[in-house]
């Protein structure tokens, strides 16, 4: 095998423009962009500002914006993006699932017949995109069995509030809503599950983990009953953990009358394996900026399509695309729609990217990368399970893993005082992207969650396995270097305590300058 | 059952039997298959997955997808008018260079120290924001108008206490399925009346006699739009602000930042909470893809305490004169607090941030100025130009901005008909908004922005001449 040496650590500087806030910069009078005079007949004929807007509804005092030329907006923001780590070197950020956004997707989605649509465009010059909306609906169908999908959630959180709003109506629909106020979910599902639930009126019941490392099917049965709205939960769990009772799960709720939503954020390891229908869901949830290969943005726009059966499609937030022969419909004429959950049909650039991802991997592929992803997760477990300081969640459960594994780092926390939160921060110090740790509330103490996809090479995984283990060994040699990290980034730890302190905190230049005033600095 | 042999793909590294299998021998297992032992056999796919056959070169899947994409029209080939939520404004070039970026369009999350830029780009968003609109707190911009809406009128019932919104019967339609979603319904406990109170029949803007009837001790917040969903700037909006303040009630306004160079910002007339829509500073319409809702209050604990959304504050680092910026209030929302937390949170738009920061950075005060000027003046000339032609009258023909209503009841055809013949000419009308607004007549609602030229708008008004003459 050629190439470097994968356990050569990179000696990474990132870069530091000391870039001021923007509303620093420029000089008064400065444009980056001019907009033409309205034209000479057109003025003639309508007059100004003062003509056209009552005086009481005229701006006063133009904003206080920076007033910069377009190559210094330009350098600006190229600078602040060269300051950004992301995906730039090796990113294992768990429950995100990690993995190349094709640009040609991106190159197809910037093209006018894409970014310049309206989504109120007559049908006849909508069936490319509508094309392309069915296409992959079919394709999320096969995958999970469901019937219909739709994509106007703006996430994984939104398509779990998607769910929240079609129970609703599903329950309304039969006269039993005000009966059926409870979801059921798992203290190891995504905090959304609990969150759109609360938010969609629900009481939420929240099940705790048992040996197996799910809740028994004997805690779901105790708090089953007939004031059971939904069950969300997702499988595997973000600790690697397949609940092999899940069939037993839908079967007792649905008995109870409640519905089952599959919260499928973790596709990556079960892609092609299992479909949520077969295991009795009546709905679930893929995330095409996660599984699906569509970009993050850095925190979206995302997409959670929501797929669910025949028996509540009739309540979907509308419009749904049909097909009819050749021609697509877009249908909003949907009496018992639950209504909306966000105007026009979703994200569709990013649905695109995720068809395409589809198209090009094809069934082949996506069994392929969900192998991939679950040997590289086990093959990391087995490497991490070498370093000093690090402990497997589920310590008493043997076996493989799924897509990804949670570790702890209490053992060297216990050890040497220095935690995740420091290993994270030291570990950009190296070019690797500080890893995802776990969500509230933590049942593993110092945890953090890598996952390696099917993107990632053996090498970038012996990469990142090197840096923790070199992070380690400094917790051990030189605590402080690593308590004070990072030290090669654009900017030196931030004094957290800032964020909480009225005196300190601003959310808003303005409100910045104005509290340094008040300081008399 | 054999395992297919792995091909190399562009896209996995690791693909290649000897990758995989070096990577089983380390682990000391047998197969791959071996792997997915927790999962039982009755569990595994019942029928195999049938997908079409795979693209596997980049050359066959651009193909292919611009084979689908070229069965599109869309408003650079065509003239369009259409607007209602998304709307066509010219998103500069450097505005679509920065948000291409791979550094700023891959990240997932990171931290504040390794991706200080786009830390640093979303604070900018918020200050420059907040400069328009005239409030010291901005949030990061959760998914849509409507959705901001919505958290504002939930973040309202939770600080007053009570349970009802009054809104404007004249709302975009998805705009009000979205708060009604938001407000649950009625067997929910928590569920929020939505009240509509009546238009002004004469300037299109609040009846403010209306108002005052349906104020009460009942009522949480006011939602009012400026301009509203048909353009129209509210006449007196400080007048309903102070009603609502005197009843006890929040004022939630929705404002059009694309507006705010030439009109008076949210914050001066008296708005307490301020949402509204961020695809029009930089982002194109992608079908309606480009949407993002912006929130925004003052910096009062009381508004602070019920964000749903992120807040990215300013501090200080170890290095002294040095700062960064982090998310000020996690703990509060869903991440921290699960059922407990304000609403929920999650990925939202935070990439289109960057690109309304670029965008505001580039205007600047006398760019937002003069586009205003611009959308103003030729909206306002379009009007003109329509009502001269028979039959066809403006139905508010005074104060509005960007979007305004035509009545084509006297030409004695339906909107659809009008614009089949105009589509015809290769020219998209306004919405047809007919059917939910009947009251208005066979109407539509056009929209025209700074990329509509005065012989674009002069090439719809003899268009339609011809459409409507048959």
């Amino acid at each position: 095998m050629s190439g470097p040496d994968a356990t050569r650590l990179r000696a990474y500087h990132g870069p530091v423009w000391n870039e001021p806030v923007v509303m620093e910069l420029g000089h008064p009078g400065r444009r980056g962009q001019i907009f033409p005079a309205p034209e000479r007949e057109v003025a003639e004929e309508v007059g100004g500002v003062a003509d056209l807007v009552l005086a009481a509804m005229r701006r006063r005092q133009p904003p206080a914006l920076p007033e910069l030329t377009e190559p210094e907006v330009q350098r600006h923001y190229l600078h602040l993006s060269q300051e950004t780590l992301g995906m730039m070197g090796i990113s294992l950020f768990g429950t995100c699932t990690m993995k190349y956004n094709a640009r040609v997707s991106e190159a197809v989605a910037q093209r006018p017949e894409l970014a310049e649509v309206h989504p109120y465009q007559h049908e006849d010059t909508l069936q490319g995109i509508l094309a392309i909306l069915h296409g992959f609906d079919r394709i999320l169908c096969e995958l999970s069995g469901m019937d219909q999908f739709i994509f106007q959630a703006g996430g994984g959180a939104d398509a779990s509030y998607t769910h929240a709003v079609v129970t609703r109506a599903y329950h309304q629909a039969r006269g039993e809503l005000e009966q059926r106020n409870e979801v059921i979910t798992s203290i190891q599902a995504h905090p959304c599950n609990a969150a759109t639930a609360a938010a969609a009126g629900f009481k939420v019941v929240t099940l705790s983990l048992e040996e197996g490392g799910y809740p028994s099917v004997e805690q779901l049965k105790s708090v089953v009953s007939e004031r059971t709205a939904a069950l969300f939960i997702n499988n595997p769990d973000d600790m690697g953990i397949y609940n092999p009772h899940i069939a037993e799960w839908t079967r007792i709720v649905h008995e109870a009358g409640g519905l089952c939503f599959y919260d499928h954020a973790n596709f990556n390891g079960v892609m092609g394996k299992i479909r949520a229908r077969e295991l009795g869901f009546d709905a679930c949830m893929y995330m095409l900026h996660k599984t699906f290969g569509a970009p993050k943005g850095g925190g979206g726009p995302a997409v959670g399509a929501y797929g669910c059966s025949a028996e509540l499609a009739p309540f979907l937030p509308t419009p749904v695309v049909t097909r009819h022969g050749e021609r697509y419909r877009l249908e909003t004429d949907r009496p018992q729609s639950a209504g909306k959950i966000r105007e026009f049909w979703g994200n569709v650039p990013q649905v695109l990217k995720a068809y395409a991802w589809a198209r090009a991997m094809g069934a082949e592929g996506i069994a392929t990368g969900s192998d991939l992803s679950v040997l590289a997760n086990n093959y990391m477990d087995a490497k991490l399970g070498r370093i000093d300081g690090l402990a497997r969640s589920n310590p008493d459960i043997p076996g493989w893993r799924m897509e990804m594994t949670r570790w702890s780092l209490g053992p060297l926390k216990e050890a040497t005082g220095i935690g995740t939160m420091e290993v994270a921060n030291r570990l950009a110090d190296y070019g690797i992207d500080p890893y995802w740790m776990s969500h509230e509330p933590w049942v593993v103490p110092e945890p953090f969650t890598p996952e390696a996809g099917e993107m990632y090479s053996r090498e970038d995984i012996d990469t990142w396995i090197a840096a923790v283990a070199a992070v380690c060994a400094e917790a051990r040699t030189d605590p402080e270097l690593v308590r004070t990290a990072p030290h090669n980034q654009p900017i030196k730890q931030l004094v957290g305590a800032d964020l909480g302190d009225p005196e300190r905190r601003a959310f808003t230049w303005r409100a910045f300058r104005r509290k340094q005033v008040e300081r008399g600095e | 059952m054999t395992e297919p042999a792995p091909k190399a793909h562009p896209w996995m590294a690791n693909a290649l039997p000897d990758i995989r299998q070096a990577m089983l021998d380390e682990i000391g297992a047998p197969s791959v298959e071996t792997l997915f032992e927790q999962i039982p056999a009755e569990h595994r796919l019942k029928t195999p997955l049938d997908l079409p056959p795979p693209l596997t070169s980049e050359l066959e899947l651009r193909r292919h997808l611009l084979s689908l994409l070229k069965r599109n029209g869309d408003c650079e080939t065509n003239l369009s008018f259409l607007g209602a939520g998304c709307w066509q404004h010219h998103v500069p070039a450097v505005v679509d260079e920065i948000v291409g970026r791979t550094e700023f369009l891959t990240p997932v999350w990171g931290s504040a120290q390794s991706d200080h830029g786009r830390n640093q780009a979303w604070f900018e968003y918020a200050s420059q924001l907040g400069e328009l609109i005239d409030m010291d707190a901005v949030g990061l911009p959760v998914y849509s108008w409507g959705c901001a809406a919505g958290h504002a009128i939930r973040m309202a019932a939770r600080i007053a206490g009570r349970s009802e919104v009054l809104v404007p019967r004249w709302l975009d339609p998805e705009r009000l399925s979205v708060i009604r979603s938001y407000c649950e319904p009625r067997e929910m406990t928590r569920h929020i009346d939505v009240v509509l109170v009546e238009p002004d029949e004469a300037t299109g803007g609040f009846d403010l006699a209306d108002l005052k009837r349906k104020l009460s001790a009942r009522t949480a917040a006011v939602y009012l739009e400026v301009p509203s969903y048909l353009g129209i700037i509210e006449t007196d909006p400080a007048e309903i602000a102070s009603l609502a303040r005197a009843a006890g009630a929040e004022t939630i306004v929705g404002a059009d930042p694309i507006s705010l160079g030439v009109l008076a910002s949210p914050g001066s007339y008296g708005a307490d909470i301020v949402v509204g829509p961020t695809q029009p500073l930089g982002v194109h319409m992608n079908c309606g893809g480009g949407v993002g809702g912006y929130m925004a209050t003052r910096e009062d604990d009381r508004y602070l305490a019920e964000y749903n959304g992120f807040l990215v504050s300013i501090a200080r680092t170890l290095e002294p004169g040095q700062y960064g910026f982090n998310v000020a209030n996690g703990h509060q929302t869903s991440y921290g607090l699960r059922e407990e937390g304000k609403d929920w949170t999650g990925n939202s738009v935070y990439l289109w941030a960057i690109a309304n920061a670029v965008y505001m950075s580039l205007l600047g005060p006398e760019g937002f100025a003069e586009v205003g000027r611009l959308i103003l003046a030729r909206a306002h000339y379009a009007a003109r130009r329509l009502d001269e032609l028979t039959g066809v009258e403006v139905s508010f023909k005074s104060c509005f901005f960007k979007e305004f209503v035509v009545n084509f009841s006297c030409t004695g055809m339906r909107v659809a008909e009008i614009n089949d013949g105009l589509r015809a000419r290769g020219i998209f009308g306004g919405k047809d908004i007919s059917a939910e607004l009947p009251e208005l007549g066979a109407a539509a609602l056009y929209c025209v922005t700074e990329v509509h030229t005065k012989d674009d708008i002069d090439r719809l008004v003899a268009a339609l001449k011809e459409v409507i003459a048959r």
